[in-house]
Protein backbone atom coordinates (compact mmCIF):
# COMPACT_ATOMS: atom_id res chain seq x y z
CA UNK A 1 0.00 0.00 0.00
CA UNK A 2 1.42 3.45 -0.69
CA UNK A 3 1.96 5.56 2.00
CA UNK A 4 1.16 8.75 0.08
CA UNK A 5 -2.48 7.54 -0.08
CA UNK A 6 -3.03 6.01 3.10
CA UNK A 7 -1.55 8.82 5.45
CA UNK A 8 -4.82 11.57 4.60
CA UNK A 9 -6.46 8.32 6.59
CA UNK A 10 -4.46 7.68 9.42
CA UNK A 11 -5.22 8.63 12.78
CA UNK A 12 -2.72 9.33 15.38
CA UNK A 13 -2.68 8.80 19.03
CA UNK A 14 -1.21 11.12 21.62
CA UNK A 15 -2.33 12.85 24.95
CA UNK A 16 -3.29 16.36 25.09
CA UNK A 17 -0.59 17.22 26.89
CA UNK A 18 2.01 16.13 24.14
CA UNK A 19 -0.48 17.56 21.76
CA UNK A 20 -0.34 21.19 23.01
CA UNK A 21 3.20 20.87 23.97
CA UNK A 22 4.04 19.67 20.45
CA UNK A 23 2.01 22.42 19.35
CA UNK A 24 3.96 25.25 21.80
CA UNK A 25 6.81 24.12 21.09
CA UNK A 26 6.67 24.39 17.09
CA UNK A 27 5.62 27.64 17.19
CA UNK A 28 7.67 29.44 19.48
CA UNK A 29 7.62 33.59 18.45
CA UNK A 30 10.52 35.07 19.71
CA UNK A 31 10.57 39.45 20.99
CA UNK A 32 13.04 40.86 19.22
CA UNK A 33 14.94 42.35 22.18
CA UNK A 34 18.34 42.74 20.73
CA UNK A 35 20.32 44.53 23.69
CA UNK A 36 23.91 44.16 22.83
CA UNK A 37 26.54 42.84 20.09
CA UNK A 38 24.58 39.49 21.10
CA UNK A 39 21.82 40.31 19.50
CA UNK A 40 24.40 40.55 15.93
CA UNK A 41 24.44 36.75 16.72
CA UNK A 42 20.81 36.51 17.32
CA UNK A 43 19.97 38.05 13.85
CA UNK A 44 22.57 35.32 12.12
CA UNK A 45 20.63 32.62 13.92
CA UNK A 46 17.55 33.71 12.25
CA UNK A 47 19.56 33.67 9.05
CA UNK A 48 20.08 30.64 6.22
CA UNK A 49 22.81 28.67 7.67
CA UNK A 50 20.72 28.04 11.66
CA UNK A 51 17.26 29.39 10.11
CA UNK A 52 14.99 29.59 13.27
CA UNK A 53 11.90 29.80 10.92
CA UNK A 54 12.16 25.94 10.82
CA UNK A 55 11.68 25.58 14.59
CA UNK A 56 8.69 27.60 13.75
CA UNK A 57 10.05 30.54 15.17
CA UNK A 58 9.35 34.04 13.76
CA UNK A 59 10.70 37.66 15.31
CA UNK A 60 7.85 39.62 16.70
CA UNK A 61 7.73 43.03 17.10
CA UNK A 62 5.32 43.44 20.52
CA UNK A 63 5.54 41.42 23.50
CA UNK A 64 1.71 40.92 23.39
CA UNK A 65 1.52 38.50 20.75
CA UNK A 66 5.03 36.89 21.84
CA UNK A 67 5.54 33.11 23.74
CA UNK A 68 9.61 33.73 23.93
CA UNK A 69 11.83 37.08 24.74
CA UNK A 70 15.87 35.93 24.25
CA UNK A 71 17.36 38.71 26.47
CA UNK A 72 20.59 39.10 24.19
CA UNK A 73 23.02 41.59 25.63
CA UNK A 74 24.03 43.34 28.47
CA UNK A 75 21.23 44.37 30.28
CA UNK A 76 21.29 48.00 32.03
CA UNK A 77 19.71 49.11 35.27
CA UNK A 78 17.63 50.96 33.22
CA UNK A 79 16.54 48.76 30.84
CA UNK A 80 15.82 46.50 33.62
CA UNK A 81 12.56 47.53 34.97
CA UNK A 82 11.51 47.95 31.20
CA UNK A 83 12.17 44.34 30.65
CA UNK A 84 10.07 43.19 33.55
CA UNK A 85 7.25 45.88 32.23
CA UNK A 86 7.92 43.62 28.66
CA UNK A 87 7.74 40.42 30.50
CA UNK A 88 4.49 41.35 32.26
CA UNK A 89 2.79 42.22 28.97
CA UNK A 90 3.47 38.70 27.18
CA UNK A 91 0.95 36.42 27.22
CA UNK A 92 1.33 32.66 29.55
CA UNK A 93 2.64 30.59 28.90
CA UNK A 94 5.90 32.29 28.31
CA UNK A 95 9.74 31.65 28.29
CA UNK A 96 12.86 33.32 28.29
CA UNK A 97 15.83 32.38 27.01
CA UNK A 98 19.12 34.42 28.35
CA UNK A 99 21.67 34.91 26.30
CA UNK A 100 25.33 35.28 26.78
CA UNK A 101 27.49 36.11 29.84
CA UNK A 102 25.75 39.74 30.06
CA UNK A 103 22.60 38.30 30.43
CA UNK A 104 23.53 35.38 32.26
CA UNK A 105 25.74 37.43 35.33
CA UNK A 106 26.77 40.92 34.30
CA UNK A 107 29.77 39.34 32.44
CA UNK A 108 32.80 41.67 31.54
CA UNK A 109 30.24 44.53 32.60
CA UNK A 110 29.61 43.05 36.38
CA UNK A 111 31.20 45.32 38.43
CA UNK A 112 29.73 48.66 36.59
CA UNK A 113 27.78 50.71 38.36
CA UNK A 114 25.13 51.02 35.16
CA UNK A 115 24.50 47.47 34.48
CA UNK A 116 22.01 44.55 35.95
CA UNK A 117 24.19 41.80 37.11
CA UNK A 118 21.65 39.32 35.33
CA UNK A 119 18.55 39.14 33.80
CA UNK A 120 17.37 36.68 36.24
CA UNK A 121 17.39 39.36 38.84
CA UNK A 122 14.18 40.66 37.22
CA UNK A 123 12.56 37.79 35.10
CA UNK A 124 12.65 33.96 35.55
CA UNK A 125 14.89 32.40 32.97
CA UNK A 126 14.34 29.22 31.57
CA UNK A 127 17.51 28.62 29.82
CA UNK A 128 20.98 30.18 29.83
CA UNK A 129 23.31 30.35 26.91
CA UNK A 130 26.68 30.94 27.73
CA UNK A 131 29.55 32.54 25.65
CA UNK A 132 30.40 36.11 24.67
CA UNK A 133 29.03 36.24 22.32
CA UNK A 134 27.65 32.48 21.73
CA UNK A 135 27.40 31.55 18.70
CA UNK A 136 24.42 31.05 16.51
CA UNK A 137 24.90 27.41 17.32
CA UNK A 138 24.99 27.58 20.99
CA UNK A 139 21.65 29.99 20.95
CA UNK A 140 20.00 27.29 18.37
CA UNK A 141 21.01 24.35 21.13
CA UNK A 142 19.66 26.35 23.95
CA UNK A 143 16.59 26.67 21.72
CA UNK A 144 16.25 22.85 21.47
CA UNK A 145 16.75 22.38 25.03
CA UNK A 146 13.63 25.07 25.68
CA UNK A 147 11.96 22.89 23.45
CA UNK A 148 12.77 19.60 25.61
CA UNK A 149 11.39 21.62 28.94
CA UNK A 150 8.44 22.44 26.92
CA UNK A 151 7.57 19.22 25.62
CA UNK A 152 8.30 17.80 29.30
CA UNK A 153 5.81 20.69 30.59
CA UNK A 154 1.98 19.52 32.22
CA UNK A 155 0.39 22.00 32.06
CA UNK A 156 -3.02 20.39 32.63
CA UNK A 157 -2.01 18.58 35.65
CA UNK A 158 -2.08 20.99 39.12
CA UNK A 159 -0.78 19.15 41.77
CA UNK A 160 -0.74 21.94 44.08
CA UNK A 161 -2.80 25.25 44.52
CA UNK A 162 -1.29 27.85 41.82
CA UNK A 163 1.05 29.87 42.95
CA UNK A 164 1.70 34.02 41.16
CA UNK A 165 5.05 33.61 39.65
CA UNK A 166 7.41 36.58 40.99
CA UNK B 1 44.94 78.08 5.47
CA UNK B 2 47.06 78.62 8.23
CA UNK B 3 47.93 75.97 10.73
CA UNK B 4 49.01 77.99 14.07
CA UNK B 5 50.91 76.10 16.94
CA UNK B 6 49.44 75.64 20.15
CA UNK B 7 51.57 78.92 21.15
CA UNK B 8 50.06 81.08 18.30
CA UNK B 9 46.23 79.91 19.73
CA UNK B 10 47.37 80.44 23.19
CA UNK B 11 48.97 84.20 22.46
CA UNK B 12 45.34 85.29 20.44
CA UNK B 13 43.44 83.91 23.33
CA UNK B 14 45.68 85.78 25.78
CA UNK B 15 45.82 89.20 23.43
CA UNK B 16 41.35 88.94 23.28
CA UNK B 17 40.91 87.78 26.82
CA UNK B 18 43.96 88.98 29.16
CA UNK B 19 44.13 86.96 31.99
CA UNK B 20 41.15 84.99 32.04
CA UNK B 21 43.31 82.66 29.93
CA UNK B 22 45.14 80.62 31.93
CA UNK B 23 48.66 79.63 31.40
CA UNK B 24 49.78 77.82 28.51
CA UNK B 25 50.25 73.86 29.41
CA UNK B 26 51.78 70.49 27.48
CA UNK B 27 52.45 70.60 24.21
CA UNK B 28 51.47 69.23 20.65
CA UNK B 29 47.89 68.38 21.12
CA UNK B 30 47.68 68.14 24.38
CA UNK B 31 47.93 71.71 24.74
CA UNK B 32 46.19 73.28 27.01
CA UNK B 33 44.69 76.45 28.92
CA UNK B 34 42.31 76.79 32.24
CA UNK B 35 39.66 79.29 31.40
CA UNK B 36 36.96 80.30 34.21
CA UNK B 37 33.47 78.73 34.13
CA UNK B 38 31.70 81.79 34.05
CA UNK B 39 33.75 82.81 30.51
CA UNK B 40 33.67 79.37 28.68
CA UNK B 41 30.96 80.53 26.57
CA UNK B 42 32.22 83.83 25.04
CA UNK B 43 35.87 82.02 24.61
CA UNK B 44 34.41 79.13 22.88
CA UNK B 45 32.06 81.31 20.65
CA UNK B 46 35.56 83.30 20.29
CA UNK B 47 37.31 80.12 19.41
CA UNK B 48 34.38 78.79 16.82
CA UNK B 49 33.92 82.14 14.73
CA UNK B 50 37.59 83.79 14.63
CA UNK B 51 38.39 83.22 10.80
CA UNK B 52 42.43 82.73 12.52
CA UNK B 53 40.76 79.90 14.78
CA UNK B 54 38.29 78.40 12.85
CA UNK B 55 38.01 75.96 15.52
CA UNK B 56 34.30 74.18 14.03
CA UNK B 57 34.92 70.91 15.85
CA UNK B 58 34.12 70.64 19.18
CA UNK B 59 36.06 66.72 19.19
CA UNK B 60 35.40 65.74 22.71
CA UNK B 61 33.75 67.43 25.92
CA UNK B 62 34.25 65.22 29.46
CA UNK B 63 34.80 65.66 32.91
CA UNK B 64 37.29 64.58 35.54
CA UNK B 65 36.76 64.47 39.22
CA UNK B 66 39.57 66.17 41.11
CA UNK B 67 38.56 65.31 45.27
CA UNK B 68 41.98 66.28 46.26
CA UNK B 69 42.21 70.13 45.37
CA UNK B 70 38.35 69.79 45.57
CA UNK B 71 37.69 70.47 41.82
CA UNK B 72 35.49 69.11 38.62
CA UNK B 73 37.04 69.70 35.63
CA UNK B 74 35.80 70.19 32.31
CA UNK B 75 37.75 69.65 29.21
CA UNK B 76 37.32 70.64 25.58
CA UNK B 77 38.86 69.45 22.92
CA UNK B 78 38.96 71.39 19.72
CA UNK B 79 39.57 71.13 16.50
CA UNK B 80 39.56 72.92 13.45
CA UNK B 81 39.21 71.37 9.81
CA UNK B 82 39.97 74.11 7.72
CA UNK B 83 43.09 74.68 9.61
CA UNK B 84 43.92 71.78 10.67
CA UNK B 85 44.87 72.73 14.33
CA UNK B 86 43.83 71.67 18.13
CA UNK B 87 43.61 72.83 21.23
CA UNK B 88 42.48 72.31 24.62
CA UNK B 89 40.52 74.23 26.97
CA UNK B 90 39.80 73.48 30.79
CA UNK B 91 37.64 74.74 33.29
CA UNK B 92 38.04 74.12 36.73
CA UNK B 93 34.88 74.36 38.62
CA UNK B 94 34.22 73.90 42.56
CA UNK B 95 33.21 70.31 43.42
CA UNK B 96 30.35 71.07 46.20
CA UNK B 97 28.32 73.34 43.44
CA UNK B 98 29.91 72.74 40.28
CA UNK B 99 28.32 75.66 37.72
CA UNK B 100 29.57 75.77 33.77
CA UNK B 101 28.04 78.25 31.30
CA UNK B 102 26.90 75.59 28.51
CA UNK B 103 28.19 75.49 25.08
CA UNK B 104 25.66 73.73 23.60
CA UNK B 105 24.70 76.40 21.64
CA UNK B 106 28.29 76.89 19.93
CA UNK B 107 28.27 73.90 19.15
CA UNK B 108 25.28 71.77 18.89
CA UNK B 109 26.73 68.23 19.56
CA UNK B 110 27.86 69.54 23.22
CA UNK B 111 23.77 69.19 24.09
CA UNK B 112 24.60 65.20 24.57
CA UNK B 113 28.10 65.44 25.87
CA UNK B 114 26.82 68.19 28.56
CA UNK B 115 23.96 65.96 29.85
CA UNK B 116 26.55 62.85 29.93
CA UNK B 117 28.77 65.72 32.48
CA UNK B 118 25.70 65.97 34.17
CA UNK B 119 24.67 62.60 34.75
CA UNK B 120 28.28 61.34 35.87
CA UNK B 121 29.62 64.17 37.25
CA UNK B 122 26.33 66.09 38.75
CA UNK B 123 27.67 69.14 36.79
CA UNK B 124 25.13 71.78 36.32
CA UNK B 125 24.83 73.49 32.75
CA UNK B 126 23.02 76.74 32.76
CA UNK B 127 21.88 77.60 29.66
CA UNK B 128 21.59 74.25 28.64
CA UNK B 129 18.14 73.59 26.57
CA UNK B 130 17.63 70.14 27.90
CA UNK B 131 19.54 69.40 30.78
CA UNK B 132 18.78 65.69 31.70
CA UNK B 133 20.07 62.47 32.77
CA UNK B 134 21.55 60.35 29.24
CA UNK B 135 22.66 57.19 30.87
CA UNK B 136 21.37 56.55 34.34
CA UNK B 137 17.92 55.87 35.37
CA UNK B 138 16.39 59.50 36.01
CA UNK B 139 15.51 58.71 39.54
CA UNK B 140 19.27 57.07 40.08
CA UNK B 141 21.25 58.34 43.41
CA UNK B 142 23.74 60.68 43.18
CA UNK B 143 26.66 60.49 40.40
CA UNK B 144 29.15 57.44 39.86
CA UNK B 145 32.16 59.15 38.15
CA UNK B 146 32.21 60.86 41.18
CA UNK B 147 35.67 59.51 43.25
CA UNK B 148 33.42 59.41 46.70
CA UNK B 149 30.33 57.36 45.02
CA UNK B 150 28.85 54.49 46.75
CA UNK B 151 26.72 52.14 44.39
CA UNK B 152 23.61 51.72 46.64
CA UNK B 153 22.78 48.05 47.83
CA UNK B 154 20.04 47.70 45.32
CA UNK B 155 17.93 49.53 43.19
CA UNK B 156 14.05 49.26 42.69
CA UNK B 157 14.81 45.69 44.41
CA UNK B 158 17.29 44.35 42.01
CA UNK B 159 20.36 43.65 44.23
CA UNK B 160 23.45 45.28 42.18
CA UNK B 161 25.83 42.67 43.51
CA UNK B 162 26.10 39.42 42.56
CA UNK B 163 28.29 36.69 44.34
CA UNK B 164 31.37 35.25 42.77
CA UNK B 165 31.32 31.97 41.78
CA UNK B 166 34.89 31.35 42.21
CA UNK B 167 34.65 31.80 46.15
CA UNK B 168 32.99 28.27 46.59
Amino acid sequence: MSLINSVPEMALTTTVDDFLNWTRKSSLWYMMFGLACCAIEMMQAGGPRTDLDRFGMAPRATPRVSDLIIVSGTLTLKMALRTKILYDQMPEPRYVVSMGSCANCGGLFQLAYSVCDGVDKVIPVDVYVPGCPPRPESLVEGLVKLQEKIQQERWLVRKEPAVATA
Amino acid sequence: MLTLDPAAIHAQLRSRFGDAVGELVGQGGDASATVPPDRILEIATFCKTDPGLAFDCLSNLSGVDYPKRSAIQIVYHLYSYPNRHRFVLKVDAARDNPVVQSIAGVWAHAEWQEREVFDLLGVDFPGHPDLRRLLMPEDWPGHPLRKDFVEPEEYHGISTSRESLLKA
